[in-house]
């Protein structure tokens, strides 16, 4: 008989408010959370904007010295970890039976670059200064520390690990600890994903390939997908951490179900490192995937949660490889990007859109795309524009796209399914 | 249940380019520890590392990758050429979406990192590397080879330190699983770079010793610490009944995998490096009876060599089995180490000869048949590779014979 895995809890750390209901609340509202960078002074950088989480570390419970010693994406994963536990209600009392999977694209970044200046002297010093009192960096320099923070948090003792394969990290983590419960190795897994890349170095790299948006007087319109006058995507921060279970443990115990995690696939388009081909073929190749796994037809799709970026590339890129995938129902399915509110957090937003699917289909609303008053007409399909719609949501694909040419998707359905 | 094989391998260590070359050094017991040339080393209290002696990457790469990649990354794609080479396949010519990769990394491409960090704070953001955005992060390894190799099939990058290679292999013996027709995986790496090398010594475990024969000491009375390396491997794993039809050969069985996460130290509960071992082995479907030679991790930090030898000696019984710590000769190479580790073992299997731990002496106390000095000839079908990483993770793979 087949393990099927379910959500049962989940936490969310999102540019706009701290938790699940405020990152509901602002998507639901159309509400947008894209402003100028006030973490760091980016006055020399072309694109001045950015999605940032107003986060207090002690006022989220965090020790001081956790506040001192983890990185802010460390610190994400943590606190989301929690409201994901207290959601689920799941305890642990065989920790060997409990994996942690943390997604994140850039790792501790911010640390390390904080790091850097500080044994550099601001990169005036080559070798660097060593600095015997500085022992944390090498948590900083290995992320994994990521997965042993929120395992140690929860007393997980299940196999760890962090899923780092750029911006489809989000979604690559949910199907690797998805593929860890089907195959019986753990019933449960603490699993999301966490970023928080806005620092000099990230804003120095997106700006040399000019990928982000310079539209620096109107942040709080600047993130337009599948939009006309779309320039690059905006930057975000955050994290999305879930509690998943095997169906059956999770319903011997009462636990309230959110949905189904039913097909995943990953597949590379071999292509290029930041380039995509207009045709959407490898996407449209991993949709086709997860959707025999989760033995779904393309046309019992009600949603797609876009990875709209932002790009001209990618919006046409994923248009297409929409209709690749589901053929004429694409045109009759909402389509949105959660990212023209909050941006795009890199490795953790595919987890972060997992979450909106799962209060989507819980509440039978899709969010919009905000900031969409002048459609491509190369992006054709029904992208939601300027506010969320109440529309029948039983079955969610959502996909992720990213450099290193990883194209993700991930097919959710609601959890009392009969499979066909 | 579908089985995994594997049948190229591709490996870049400090004592080899290339398989023959790495196997001979391995055999002869050459030590590739040295004092590090790549950069100034000498203000550190520590100076030794096992280095990648004569890459020359424009040999092996077209020109215009080299600006956009990092040093392992380099290496990498070496050693994917090597072991696509070696496995007699070239996944451009099979079906789109039939081949696959999955890379562990640790740092990504760090040394790439500090150049352009120090590039952004000495000289200003216009003068940081248009590949920034994609020579440093986690997952270029996995994507500068799908590119090269026309590889449009699953993908996957693991970091769980040290422990992530073995992670990687099991993930993709998942995939062929799954259906996919090839699979390369492992771990190529490298941080040995000034900002690299002051993480490394944060960590409070590397040796601080200046004589290379006496640096990296696992399980020996004397153990302070370990070495850090470069380099890895690749290994291109194919469903056996596939590998066997196109007439491949074929290095052995990827048998078995297991991973647990210790408990926060402090906590009073015990290391879960014994159930990562008896996992691996009850997923090969192996008695430990059957396991001819035990690849360690070998941290060369008293406590923990304790406690690996405890777990080992709990499976099989005191003294009961060989075991060996070859990375004694390259330094302990991150999300390279289980790859190497694991082409090592299936060498041995080829060759019925167990590769030396060079320069330790077992501490009686510990109660381990460590294979030192010299190579052991005996029959092996059947090896366990055990790897641990910074932060409480275990990772154990049983490879045997096809």
């Amino acid at each position: 008989m087949t393990r099927r895995v379910v959500i049962t809890g989940i936490g969310v750390i999102a540019p706009g408010g701290i938790g699940t209901q405020a990152f509901w609340n602002l998507l639901t509202e159309g509400r947008t959370a894209t402003r100028p960078i006030s973490l760091f002074d980016a006055s020399v950088f072309r694109s001045r904007i950015a999605a940032e989480v107003d986060f207090h570390p002690e006022e989220h419970g965090l020790t001081a010295q956790q506040a001192r010693t983890m990185d802010r994406a460390a610190q994400f994963a943590v606190v989301a970890t929690r409201e994901a536990m207290a959601d689920s209600g799941l305890t642990i009392d065989r920790p060997d039976r409990v994996s942690v999977v943390v997604g994140s694209a850039v790792g501790a970044s911010t640390s390390l670059e904080n790091q850097y200046r500080l044994s550099s002297d601001d990169g005036q010093l080559d070798p660097v200064r060593y600095d015997p009192a500085v022992t944390d960096l090498y948590r900083h320099f290995v992320p994994s520390s990521f997965a042993t923070d929120v395992a140690w948090e929860v007393g997980a003792e299940g196999p760890a690990t962090v899923v780092s394969t750029g911006c489809t990290s989000g979604l690559d983590s949910v199907g690797y600890a998805a593929d860890l419960v089907r195959e019986g190795i753990v019933d449960a897994v603490v699993v999301g994903s966490t970023d928080a890349p806005l620092t000099p170095i990230t804003s120095a790299c997106f700006d040399a390939i000019k990928a982000t948006s310079p539209r620096n007087d109107t942040p709080a319109t600047a993130s337009r997908p599948f939009d006309r006058t779309r320039n690059g995507f905006v930057l975000g921060e955050g994290c999305a951490m879930f509690v998943i279970e095997e169906r059956e443990h999770a319903r011997a115990r009462g636990a309230r179900i959110y949905g189904e995690l039913a097909g995943y696939a990953t597949r590379s388009n071999a292509y290029h490192m930041t380039g995509l081909r207009a045709d959407g073929h490898e996407m449209a190749e991993a949709i086709r995937v997860a959707l025999h796994e989760a033995r779904v037809n393309p046309d019992d799709i009600d949603y797609i949660n876009a990875h709209g970026s932002g790009t001209k590339q990618n919006d046409r890129h994923e248009t297409a490889a929409f209709k690749k995938a589901l053929g004429s129902h694409a045109y009759r399915t909402p389509v949105s990007s959660i990212k023209s509110m909050i941006g795009h957090s890199l490795g953790a937003i595919g987890s972060i859109e997992i979450a909106a699917c799962l209060l989507a289909m819980r509440d039978n609303i899709v969010p919009p795309t905000a900031n969409l008053t002048e459609p491509d007409p190369e992006c054709d399909l029904d992208y939601v524009p300027i506010t969320a719609r109440e529309h029948r949501v039983d079955t969610v694909l959502t996909v992720g796209s990213g450099f290193g040419g990883f194209q993700s998707a991930m097919v959710l359905t609601t959890a009392d399914r009969r499979l066909p | 249940m579908t089985t995994t094989v594997v049948t190229g391998l591709g490996v870049i260590a400090p004592t080899g380019l290339g398989v023959d070359d790495y196997w001979k050094a391995t055999l002869e017991g050459r030590n590739g520890i040295a004092p590090i040339t790549k950069f100034d080393a000498s203000g550190y209290p520590s100076s030794l590392a096992g280095q990648v002696v004569g890459f020359h990457a424009a040999d092996h790469l077209p020109g215009r990758l080299l600006p956009q990649t990092d040093h392992m990354t380099r290496m990498a794609l070496a050693a994917a050429q090597w072991a696509w080479d070696d496995a007699g396949l070239d996944p451009a010519q099979l079906p789109e979406f039939s081949a696959g990769v999955v890379t562990a990394s640790s740092s990504g491409g760090y040394e790439f990192g500090e150049r352009e960090l120090r590039n952004l704070w000495a000289k200003g953001a216009s003068y940081v590397s248009a590949y920034q955005s994609f020579a440093w992060f986690y997952a270029v390894n996995t994507g500068q080879i799908s590119i090269r190799h026309q590889m449009r099939g699953p993908t996957g990058v693991l970091v769980s330190d040290q422990a992530g290679g073995a992670d990687a292999i099991a993930h993709a013996r998942r995939q062929i699983r799954k259906g996919a027709r090839v699979m390369l995986a492992g771990g190529v790496d490298s941080s040995l770079c000034s900002w690299g090398w002051i993480a490394h010594l944060a960590s409070g475990r590397v040796s601080t010793a200046d004589d290379p024969r006496r640096a990296y000491l696992p399980f020996s009375a004397d153990a302070r610490g370990h070495v850090p390396g470069e380099g890895g491997a690749l290994l291109v794993l194919e469903e056996e009944t596939a590998a066997r039809a196109r007439g491949a050969r074929i290095y052995g069985v990827v048998a078995g995998h297991a991973a647990t996460l210790d408990p926060p130290p402090g906590s009073g509960r015990p290391s879960t490096l014994e159930a990562a071992l008896r996992g691996a082995l009850a997923d090969a479907d192996v008695h430990p009876d059957e396991v001819d030679v035990v690849f360690c991790d070998g941290a060369a930090i008293p406590e923990l060599d304790r406690i690996e030898a405890a777990a080992i000696n709990a499976v099989f019984g005191e003294g009961a089995v060989p075991v060996t710590v070859p990375k004694t000769m390259t330094g302990r190479l991150f999300s390279g180490a289980v790859a190497l580790d694991a082409a090592a073992a299936l060498l041995s299997i080829r060759d019925g000869v167990i590769p030396p731990t060079i320069n330790a002496t077992a501490a009686p106390d510990l109660g381990l048949d460590l294979v030192t000095e010299t190579p052991r000839s005996l029959p092996v079908r059947i090896a366990l590779i055990v790897a641990r990483g910074i932060g409480g993770f275990n990772s154990a793979l049983v490879l045997r014979a096809a």
